[in-house]
């Protein structure tokens, strides 16, 4: 079975870290990656940019208008996901467990299933 | 010979060829490696020098070839490495029930079953590492990782070719059925994904099975397994409508199930029900041959579904068989009868908001004149299922009952 686990950020979370605090995230996601290919349940894994990079794409009257910024008003955004392929959604949810993120208030971590596919890994 | 022919004949060899290495050597791990290195070879040369003469020969002289090299490098073995070497390949592979004891290997109980799977379908199934991941749709090195893994496990859970014994043998069996079973499962329904059909999957899954009951004909539950795969499989240009959808037993058209393959599943799980035990699969099959057995839905004999589920609860208990029983009483007592055996059902962990049990009261719902419920059940059903066609499906029913305004 597939799942996203997505990775929820507070960019202002994410500031008030300290260095080392920033760099145990990196090592654990890390070796949390390592993990996953060890045992054959990553697919694959995408961080994104921050959500003050983001542009807001509408189509009024016929025309594309675009506006700088997230398009959610909410502290939390997406940062990142991990698609993966394991046995079960138990399973989904002891990985998403160890994701370091998972431990500190203010950043999320959700599972859901993947319910369509087509791309490259549909060939 | 052209291409496609090569690749049968390669599928076929394979396991064979394994198991006289296995046998021979021990050591899965590497004996599989030789194994697929000499059918990558084989898939190279034979479409442009020709089959040999004896291919099983070639392809077994060619992997030990391959083994040796592998274990040339371990110097402590040296010496008795070079005997083997030069050992003469004998023409012929014996002919043993090696297809029976890789199987009981790939379904060691330290694997999971995703591994357990995916193992099964390389090392006996003959498919290649990038045809299981494509099945599976993942990448090939997730799920060559996965492999390497499971061969791993096996090799640190210290086992050796010989096959299980007594009591056992009789649990590994089991294992390899429910392998073979959520093989055939994954090809038949995908659990998620926008294709209902995996048919490669779902008919691999019966060719395997078919191995294992041409050594075990007095099995009475691999006989069931088989019966059960084929009287499942030959609906399956039925099963959906040319965009995909689902089409529900009850409404399909029947001249299209596979009249022989009906047959042939009818007349084992009619065997299968001789056997001096009595198993979850062949019960199954004996309701899925009463299915076959109706030339419509209507004449469906739903006394005879309802008692073998009775017994599929006595003997597998199991929430799900009993929403099936429910759905069997549903045609024989009516609805009502129906909803009330479901009522129990919905406190049990296991079947709370599941997909399966919100559709199947929904469907009650509606036949019993309750359009408003049946609504919000199928609604709720379409949001609670992974897959888009039995999402389409229940949302086509939802707006069947719609309530006006």
């Amino acid at each position: 079975m597939k799942f996203v686990i997505s990775l929820h950020i507070n960019p202002a979370v994410l500031d008030a870290l300290t260095d080392e605090e920033k760099a145990a995230i990196g090592a654990g996601h890390g070796a949390f990656i390592e993990e996953l290919k060890a045992s054959g349940e990553l697919i694959l894994t995408q961080a994104l940019v921050d959500p003050s990079q983001a542009a807001v794409v509408t189509v009024r009257g016929g025309q594309p208008v675009v506006t700088d910024g997230p398009f959610l008003e909410a502290k939390e955004f997406l940062g990142g996901f991990y698609l993966i392929d394991c046995e079960d959604k138990e399973r989904a949810i002891e990985l998403a467990a160890r994701i370091p993120d998972a431990a500190i208030q203010g950043l999320g971590v959700e599972v859901r299933q993947v319910m369509f596919s087509d791309g490259q890994l549909e060939a | 010979m052209t291409g496609p022919l090569i690749e049968d004949l390669l599928r076929e060899l394979a396991p064979q060829v394994l198991g006289v290495l296995v046998r021979r050597h021990g050591q899965f791990d590497d004996c599989e490696d030789a194994v697929q290195e000499a059918v990558l070879a084989a898939a190279v040369q034979w479409p442009a020098e020709g089959v040999p003469r004896n291919p099983r020969g070639w392809l077994l002289t060619v992997a030990t070839r391959r083994l040796i090299d592998q274990l040339r490098s371990d110097r402590a073995r040296r010496e008795r490495e070079e005997a083997t070497a030069h050992e003469v390949v004998p023409e012929e592979v014996p002919d043993t029930d090696d297809t029976l004891l890789l199987l009981f290997l790939c379904c060691h109980p330290t694997l999971t079953a995703a591994s357990q799977t995916a193992l099964t379908l390389r090392a006996v199934g003959g498919l290649t590492t990038a045809e299981i991941a494509r099945a599976f749709l993942v990448p090939e090195a997730t799920m060559a990782a996965r492999i390497s893994r499971a061969k791993q496990r096996i090799r640190a859970a210290g086992s050796s070719f010989a096959p299980p014994a007594g009591a056992e043998r009789a649990e590994r069996l089991r294992v390899v059925l429910q392998v073979l079973y959520l093989i055939f499962n994954e090809g038949y329904t995908a659990s998620s994904g926008s294709r209902l059909h995996r048919p490669d999957l779902a008919r691999e899954a019966i060719r395997l099975t078919r191995a294992v009951h041409a050594q075990l004909p007095a099995d009475g539950e691999v006989t069931g397994l088989l019966a059960l795969m084929l009287l499942t499989h030959a609906r399956r240009a039925a099963r959906t409508t040319p965009q995909g959808d689902l089409v529900p037993l009850a409404e399909q058209d029947r001249g299209r199930w596979d009249r022989e393959m009906l047959d042939e599943g009818t007349g084992l799980a009619k065997a299968s029900l001789g056997a001096p035990e009595l198993g979850p699969y062949q019960v199954q099959a004996a309701i899925a041959a009463t299915h076959a057995d109706a030339p419509t839905a209507a004449q469906t004999d739903w006394r005879q579904v309802q008692a073998l589920y009775l017994i599929l609860e006595r003997i597998a208990p199991n929430p799900m068989v009993t929403l099936n029983r429910a759905v069997a009483l549903a045609e024989t007592a009516g609805p009502r009868a129906g909803l009330d055996l479901l009522a129990g059902l919905a406190a049990d962990p296991r079947l709370a908001g599941h997909h399966r049990l919100l559709s199947v009261r929904a469907h009650l719902l509606e036949r019993a004149g309750e359009p408003a419920a049946a609504y919000e059940d199928y609604r709720r059903a379409a949001r609670a299922t992974a897959s888009l066609a039995e999402q389409r499906y229940l949302e086509r029913r939802a707006g069947r009952v719609r309530p006006a305004g």
